[in-house]
């Protein structure tokens, strides 16, 4: 029996979606195809050009994007591998762990940074710091986002061990490999879908934070969010639309990746 | 994101049983430290005193909540009258997150059934359109927000150019651009959730609707929307929450008039003028209130698995 299609149907979905996609991305490219203007304004089309490419390399802004740019990558890299270890970790004592007293608990303590809003989260943890007596600076921003991106690393990777059945280790521990073997050499392989797209979505997240690391970033220490947020409060100049362009274009690079990874199916 | 986490699966293996507790440990040190005692450390600051330039004094009081509650006049020693500014920040932010919410509700919905409705090839494609966006940095997307939206923005220049205004609309700097900016910033999180329960809801039921000769619009209303209910509901808190706290879109969209809870929260904390105690507590009432909608969600979400 095939369902008739003019029982799905409603007339002017089509056309919201489409309105939704243009919502969502006119800005986007309007951005981008700004930042490849040639003219000194941010108002007046003046043909192609790659001038404010090189302006972001070479011009007199320069060294503090190329600093904040080291910041940035450099936390970003740290964090999301750190995150992705601790919350692999993790998701192994949980979806393999059984039945136990502290399962809820900690799953509730592993979600918590994304059940508390950003703003909340960036104030308690500036107290915190300040009480403990921490200095601001690059440890700080960089602690906050290993503890930030946790959930974000351990979401897609409980997701996909979920879906790895235990008669794989089982079968491996049959031929009398031990549950560390089990792991490393059946286990981990399985599950390394689900640990690429949590490592790239804790990636992107420390990238684009912006709440917590202004609080916590102290004076002098800039990533790349914070370095353009400072730059568009002056106003908004072409150099910054070359930098978001960059971004963006890495963050769809990388979502692309995700998907795909996600999308891969070595359990057969 | 919160049901789909909060269940952890049903699978029981326990392959992996003498060593849980070691497996947990790092994430337990880690987010105890950096999560929850700063939350309980945010908690104690709420309730003590000021000092002069943005430090704590250790003695427990309630002025920070006092303060956001009571007006006590400029010497502090009138009698208490409601004090309204602070309440009016917290309802401003409530009425834009809604209203946010709703016209996310709009786009999103139509969007979320035409997609859960297209052919299995092309399905994941459109969710993956839709995904992109949210990924993309929050901070870039307001800029390009702010960027289209500006007086001599492309948007004005084109409404200009077809003749469908006269004069360029002033948009940025009005409640208009913030729930824009809001709406703008958490659209994806409306479609995904709707999509997910419609692509669920079984097609044959609006069939045997319209054998009963209920037209298109009551099949909508009374037999599809009641079944994507919880996806619907899950959409709404995914759009409201975040929108509630948000500091980006209100501080660069919305200018000084239109204030919101993020911005006031985070004034406490910026240059010698901070109050660290008050903004604690306003943080703690932002806290209570997402918490306070988080449980009814749970809750309603329970429901909605009980009874299918």
């Amino acid at each position: 029996m095939s369902v008739n299609t003019d029982v799905k149907t409603y007339t002017g979905f089509r056309a919201m979606t489409l309105v939704c996609m243009f919502i969502l991305y006119a800005p986007l490219i309007v951005v981008t195809a700004y930042s490849f203007n040639a003219s000194e304004s941010i108002t007046t089309w003046g043909g192609w050009s790659l001038r404010w490419y090189v302006d972001v390399f070479s011009g007199p802004e320069s060294a503090k994007f190329q600093q904040a740019a080291v910041n940035s990558f450099s936390i970003a890299i740290i964090a999301a591998t750190t995150a992705t270890a601790i919350a692999t970790a993790a998701a192994t004592a949980i979806v393999r762990g059984g039945k136990y007293r502290l399962r809820t608990p900690s799953l509730g303590l592993i979600t918590l940074p994304i059940m508390v809003p950003e703003i909340v989260l960036a104030v308690a943890t500036l107290i915190f710091f300040n009480s403990i007596g921490f200095t601001r600076g690059y440890m700080t921003i960089l602690v906050a986002h290993i503890a930030f991106c946790i959930p974000f690393a351990y979401l897609p990777i409980q997701a996909r061990m979920q879906g790895i059945e235990d008669t794989f280790e089982h079968a491996a521990m049959d031929l009398y490999a031990t549950k560390a073997q089990a792991f490393r050499r059946i286990l981990f392989p399985l599950m390394m879908p689900g640990i690429i797209s949590g490592f790239l979505l804790a990636f992107i997240v420390s990238l684009d934070d912006f709440i917590i690391t202004n609080f916590v970033k102290g004076a002098g220490v800039e990533t790349l969010p914070t370095a353009i947020f400072g730059s568009v409060k002056q106003g908004l100049k072409p150099n910054i639309m070359a930098i978001s362009t960059m971004l963006l274009s890495l963050s769809v690079v990388m979502v692309t990746i995700s998907y795909f990874v996600s999308k891969w199916d070595n359990t057969k | 994101m919160a049901g789909g986490a909060a269940s952890g699966g049903s699978a029981a293996s326990d392959t992996y049983k003498e060593a849980r507790h070691w497996l947990l440990m790092p994430s337990w040190l880690v987010l105890g430290f950096f999560v929850f005692a700063p939350v309980c450390v945010m908690v104690i600051y709420s309730f003590l005193t000021k000092e002069f330039r943005g430090g704590v004094i250790w003695e427990p009081t309630l002025a920070a909540y006092d303060q956001f509650f009571f007006d006590r006049g400029l010497f502090g020693d009138s009698d208490p009258t409601l004090q309204w500014t602070y309440i009016e920040i917290f309802w401003r932010s409530i009425w834009q997150a809604g209203l946010a919410t709703i016209m996310s509700l709009l786009i999103g919905f139509p969007t979320a059934y035409f997609i859960a409705t297209r052919p299995d090839g092309t399905r994941a494609l459109w969710v993956f359109l839709i995904t992109i966006p949210y990924w993309v940095n929050l901070l870039i997307r307001t800029v390009s927000m702010k960027f289209l939206l500006r007086d001599e923005g492309p948007m004005n220049d084109a409404l200009l150019n077809i003749g469908l205004i006269g004069e360029p609309l002033q948009i940025i700097n009005t409640n208009l651009a913030v729930q824009l900016g809001l709406f703008y910033s958490y659209l994806p999180f409306m479609v995904l959730p709707i999509y997910a329960s419609i692509e669920r809801y079984n097609f044959t039921m609006s069939e045997a609707a319209a054998d009963l000769y209920a037209t298109k619009f009551t099949t909508l209303r009374r037999i599809v929307l009641p079944a994507v209910k919880p996806g619907v509901i899950a959409g709404c808190i995914l759009v409201f929450v975040p929108s509630l706290g948000a500091f980006l879109a209100p501080d660069l969209l919305g200018g000084a008039k239109n204030f919101m809870i993020g911005s006031l929260i985070e004034e406490q904390f910026k240059g010698n003028a901070g109050n660290w105690p008050f903004g604690a507590a306003a943080s703690m009432i932002l806290l209570s209130m997402v918490l306070v909608l988080l449980l009814i969600f749970a809750q309603q979400q329970r429901r909605a698995g009980a009874a299918t």
